[in-house]
């Protein structure tokens, strides 16, 4: 090297002139992540569960999943055409891409094309652009999305095609031939919904929950062998995506252990003592949108804690709530409700769950960060 | 608690930068400059008061000639590098942006040199006689605060030092000055630690900590550090080893509360390069004129190590370094992710300047403001456990209130959090102004 | 069915006419007796709570003048017939203030000031000065990234090629604008001056000339031609605002200053927002 230097000329060296010099502030090095590559990988690992949803509910899936995305990204697109804000970029970050499908992987697998439309606009507009688009919005698009069209259209949004290989295995799940083609059946929680509830200390009364809740049919579920939401079935699809965002560090692995935990310690406390009123945690685990919804939307960044701690609160809670609802609440299921309400509390856990900051003494107890 | 299973030491978050652009310069030699046909000296090269000039223009001054005076405690004298003929105070391009005084002096080549001080026994000598070289000499911290050392070196009565820290961490990436200088002069740096922890009055718990990226000075440290009651210590890499609080909270397990200085958790910290120049002072009797310099990026031809005069003009150290292949988009005095961006190359090497760095167009991040997506990075890499994220939504809606209660007065401005920062929001510059905003409101109370 | 519907709407009944009874009950307990006329002074005023009467509000504002600490005229906002009206409904005097303007000092748009640097961060006045002094060479002109037009409340203040410029038939010299600008370049000054000098650069003429087209060079002219209305202190020529009697656009003519610098607001509103290509020549 030394020697090179030496060798230059004088008139060969190329002295810079300054012409292009840019001031900013320091750091002057950028890491190379991006919005965009976040959403792209986050995209990369809901393929996972997409694809097992197409796999076990044929191609209509499909067809659902590439409707409510694009229908999606063309809400974002007249939105901020409408709004005057850049079109191109907000597109390009992918976040409406991210939020369509993990709503059409919220969608059961047979939706009329006007339901993914319906669900686009209440998530992109109403979830999300209404609060000043990406980053701003306190409630997960997707989730919004996701209660508006149970509430709006519960018939459409509780009727489950029956998976491949489900065959006539288990009458327990009550199918039947509807007018159309399809073959629906029924989740295994709305089961549990129908089925008396007893309360008291009748510990017998667990044979109730004996048709759907034994180790064989747990097996069947835990690959997703059941009805339900095309991305919610499949658990081995949903635990490789979520390794994946844990690698890439784009989720808290504290939000889904301890949503899964709470959830799983809650249910197994009220089965121990009551059998009788729901069934067995693994039950509980492998069945629903719990996963699903542990690892892909109560994860989501914008709308959960930023540190470490307020992300076990917040996770907490969601178990908690949605323990409670299927347990004792009139709908089957509770994930987006849990979730929805946990995002509500999310500046308050905020607040609590602030850091030390480095050099200040710890914070005495009732004196919470402001 | 750092003493626990964890083979190298090193503090709570912080952050991994991707490219460390080290390799460029680590393996060159410190090299030294020949003489210019200029040299523009600046006057303001401490924090504090800056000195008072004590020559005229027209007057010829010998090298290592006092040309400017400490104007107080707080103050350092500043020598000439060179013996020449005084032009006279010019404004050139300072450091900050804004335009500086500076004294101008055309060399004679005569190589003219004031006689030096007498060298002193460190073993022996009084703690005072030695402090009082230090301040003569105009030392400063070299890091880039530049405050003097000697004033760095006697803390009040009350307080109560026990640890003296030499920063060897070097963790900005692309500087390789203090690793070059550690490597081929260890010894300055070990009797330059000694010295200092000589004045403090510490005999046991002088310390050196080098980041393991370094493990070739750590090793030749090591062979004499014993001898001079020195112990050095390896630490893990990672960004910002080498700011004061995180140094002193990965080798001592303290934390500097907030607000305070190092003296506030017992400790001192100097700069490796500092070190070498108390050797100079105080064995061979010369004043600080002269440091090493990391002339780096991708653009530069032959980046490498030189120990540059002060006041050289930086587009002549990019001359030394073979100029460059193509129009820099970024010239940055100091490392990539503290030092400060100019606007022209005129600007001179001071005493604090530890790089020149030039980044392509492409290199160079581009801050565009994007959408917080509250992914949580600034928070995980934030060394004071601040939450950036906050801080710069409460400042982009002028609520410095807030930003004071999320505490941004304790932002060192390392830019970890604008670093990791996906949507590339100019978080540093957001706390910039806040504190900025914060003390003039506190000012006017 | 019937039973169940009326059960509902007794209860109901029964319950908002409880709770009427509860809040009646504590508004007399703890009324507060207030002045009627704070509330008739906050209603003649014109509630753009802008501050410029360094009150925290018009409400405020109310109060200290019923309560006689502020005469009606220093609400900066209000015209004369509304600041009359306060008057009269008081039985006091108005007072006096000076109607004032913002007016920004500096002519440097993108196309006379020499940018210097490429500049890249935060798009705001304060925070780019943090950054090596701003992206304009000059640095004591208007930065030109609207903090001034982001806190004014009355939206007077519009960015035209990175330049500030006050609308002074909507400004009503409230003086936000001016406590904002870091560089101290926007001014109040009376509402019947029409000229002014557009430059604030305390720079040697040549210096000032090397970064901007239309700085003021100091020459003296418009000091020579009327000393009773113009000054210059150092390099830069001031508008004597507190004379006798204030420029005209004559006068301004009659200086012919050599850069420009001297100008009628009108003249010089014209010039940026209607004629790029003029200031371009």
């Amino acid at each position: 090297m030394d020697e090179t230097s030496k060798n230059i000329p004088e008139s060969d060296i190329k002295l810079p002139t300054g012409e292009k010099l840019v001031v900013s502030s320091s750091p002057h090095l950028s890491s190379p992540e991006r919005t965009s590559k976040i959403m792209g990988r986050v995209l990369i690992a809901l393929a996972f569960p997409a694809a097992a949803g197409i796999w076990y509910f044929g191609l209509r899936a499909a067809w659902v999943i590439l409707l409510t995305t694009v229908f999606c990204v063309a809400a974002e697109a007249v939105w901020c055409k409408l709004a005057g804000k850049p079109v191109k970029a907000t597109i390009l970050d992918g976040s409406a891409a991210v939020t369509g499908v993990i709503l059409a992987l919220n969608l059961p697998p047979h939706v009329p094309f006007y339901v993914p439309l319906i669900g686009a606009v209440l998530a992109i507009w109403i979830g999300k652009q209404i609060f000043g688009g990406l980053g701003h919005n306190p409630f997960n698009p997707a989730v919004v999305a996701r209660v508006g069209l149970l509430i709006a259209l519960p018939a459409i949004m509780t009727t489950w095609p029956a998976p491949r290989g489900m065959g006539g295995t288990y009458p327990e799940l009550k199918q039947f031939k509807t007018s159309v083609d399809a073959v629906t059946c029924a989740t295994p929680l709305s089961i549990v919904g129908t089925l008396p509830k007893i309360t008291g200390h009748d510990f017998y009364a667990e044979s109730n929950f004996r048709k759907i809740d034994s180790p064989e049919l747990i097996r069947k579920y835990f690959i997703g062998c059941k009805g339900g939401s095309i991305g919610e079935t499949c658990i081995p699809a949903i635990l490789l995506g979520a390794v994946l965002l844990v690698c890439f560090n784009l989720i808290n692995w504290r939000v889904p252990i301890c949503y899964a935990g709470t959830v799983a310690i809650i249910t197994g406390v009220v089965n121990y003592f009551c059998p009788g009123v729901t069934p067995s945690p693994l039950f509980h685990l492998v069945t629903g949108g719990l996963m699903f919804a542990a690892v892909f939307m109560a994860t989501d960044m914008v709308t959960c804690p930023i540190t470490g701690t307020g992300c076990v609160i917040f996770a907490v809670g969601c178990g908690v709530l949605t323990s409670v609802i299927r347990i004792w609440g009139n709908y089957p299921e509770g994930v987006s409700f849990s979730i929805l309400f946990m995002n509500a509390l999310v500046p308050l856990i905020d607040r609590v769950s602030a850091l030390r900051p480095f050099g200040h003494a710890p914070k005495k107890s009732g004196e919470a960060a402001k | 608690m750092n003493k626990s299973s964890r083979s190298v030491m090193t503090f709570k978050n912080g952050i991994h930068p991707v490219y460390h652009g080290k390799e460029l310069s680590e393996s060159a030699e410190i090299r030294t400059a020949p003489l210019l046909a200029r040299y523009t000296v600046p006057l303001a090269q401490n924090a504090g008061k800056p000195p008072e000039v004590a020559v005229n223009a027209g007057d010829h001054v010998k090298k290592y000639q006092l040309i400017a005076r400490a104007s107080g405690f707080v103050s350092a004298n500043l020598h000439s590098p060179v013996s020449g003929t005084i032009k006279g105070l010019i404004e050139v391009p300072g450091p900050m942006g804004v335009p500086a005084q500076a004294i101008e002096i055309i060399p004679d080549g005569l190589g003219e040199e004031e006689e030096p001080l007498p060298a002193m026994d460190w073993r022996t000598a009084d703690p005072k006689a030695l402090l009082e070289r230090i301040a003569q000499c105009g030392l400063v911290g070299m890091g880039g605060a530049s405050f003097p050392t000697h004033v760095k070196l006697s803390p009040p009565p009350d307080k109560k030092v026990d640890t003296l820290i030499l920063n060897g961490a070097e963790c900005e990436p692309f500087l390789t000055a203090d690793h070059r200088l550690m490597l081929e002069d260890p010894e300055s740096v070990l009797i330059g630690a000694a010295v200092m922890g000589r004045i403090l009055g510490i005999g046991d718990r002088v310390f050196i900590g080098v980041e393991m990226n370094k493990i070739d000075a750590i090793h030749r440290l090591n062979e004499k550090a014993e001898e001079y009651g020195v112990k050095i210590i390896p630490l893990k890499v990672q960004y910002p080893q080498g700011s004061e609080k995180q140094l002193i909270n990965a080798i001592t397990g303290r934390e500097v509360p907030a607000g305070g200085l190092p003296m506030d958790a017992r400790c001192v910290v100097q700069n490796t390069g500092t070190a070498a120049a108390v050797t100079d002072a105080v064995l061979r009797g010369r004043p600080l004129v002269e440091r090493v310099v990391t002339v780096t990026g991708s653009v530069v031809r032959t980046p490498g190590n030189w120990k540059l005069l002060i006041g050289t003009p930086v587009i002549e150290a990019v001359k030394l370094a073979g100029g460059v292949t193509e129009e820099p988009g970024k010239l940055i005095l100091g490392g990539p992710m503290m030092g400060f961006a100019q606007k022209s190359f005129d600007v001179p090497v001071s005493k604090n300047t530890s790089g020149i760095l030039l980044l392509p167009q492409d290199q160079a991040v581009n801050y565009r403001s994007g959408n917080c997506i509250r992914c949580g990075r600034c928070v995980q890499g934030c060394p004071m456990h601040l939450m950036p994220c906050a801080i710069a939504a409460a400042v982009e809606s002028y609520r410095f209130d807030l930003a004071k209660k999320l505490h941004v007065m304790d932002c060192l401005e390392c830019g970890a959090c604008a670093y990791v920062c996906p949507a590339k929001r100019p978080l540093v510059q957001h706390n910039r102004r806040a504190k900025a905003e914060i003390r003039r409101q506190t000012a006017k109370k | 069915m019937l039973t169940t519907t009326l059960a509902s709407v007794a209860v109901m009944g029964c319950l908002g006419l409880f709770l009427g009874l509860v809040i009646g009950f504590f508004a007399k307990l703890f009324k507060v007796a207030s002045d009627s006329r704070g509330d008739l002074v906050t209603e003649l005023l014109p509630g753009a709570n802008c501050g410029g009467c360094a009150k925290a509000g018009c409400s405020d504002f109310a109060k200290s003048v019923v309560s006689g600490e502020n005469p009606p005229g220093k609400c900066p906002v209000s015209s004369a017939e509304q600041v009359n009206a306060i008057a009269r409904a008081l039985g006091i005097d108005a007072g006096g203030g000076f109607k004032k303007r913002a007016v920004v000092r500096c002519g440097g748009d993108i196309h006379q000031v020499a940018r210097r640097v490429n500049y890249n961060g935060v798009l705001d006045c304060v925070s780019a000065g943090l950054i090596a002094g701003g992206p304009k060479g000059c640095r004591y002109g208007c930065v030109g990234m609207g903090s001034c037009a982001a806190v004014c409340p009355f939206g007077a203040i519009e960015i035209v090629n990175n330049l500030a410029i006050v609308h002074p038939e909507i400004c009503v010299g409230c003086g936000k604008c001016a406590a904002a600008c870091p560089r101290g370049v926007i001014e109040l000054v009376p509402i019947e001056s029409t000229v002014h000098v557009y430059c604030n650069s305390p720079e040697k003429g040549p210096e000032k000339r090397k970064n901007c087209k239309v700085s003021c060079l100091g020459c003296r002219k418009c000091e020579k031609a009327f000393p009773e209305k113009f000054k210059v202190e150092g390099f830069l020529a001031h508008v004597r605002y507190d004379a006798e009697v204030l420029p005209t656009a004559g006068d301004v003519e009659a200086v012919k200053c050599p850069t420009g610098a001297l100008l009628t607001a009108s003249r010089h509103k014209e010039i940026e927002t209607n004629d790029p290509e003029f200031s371009n020549e």
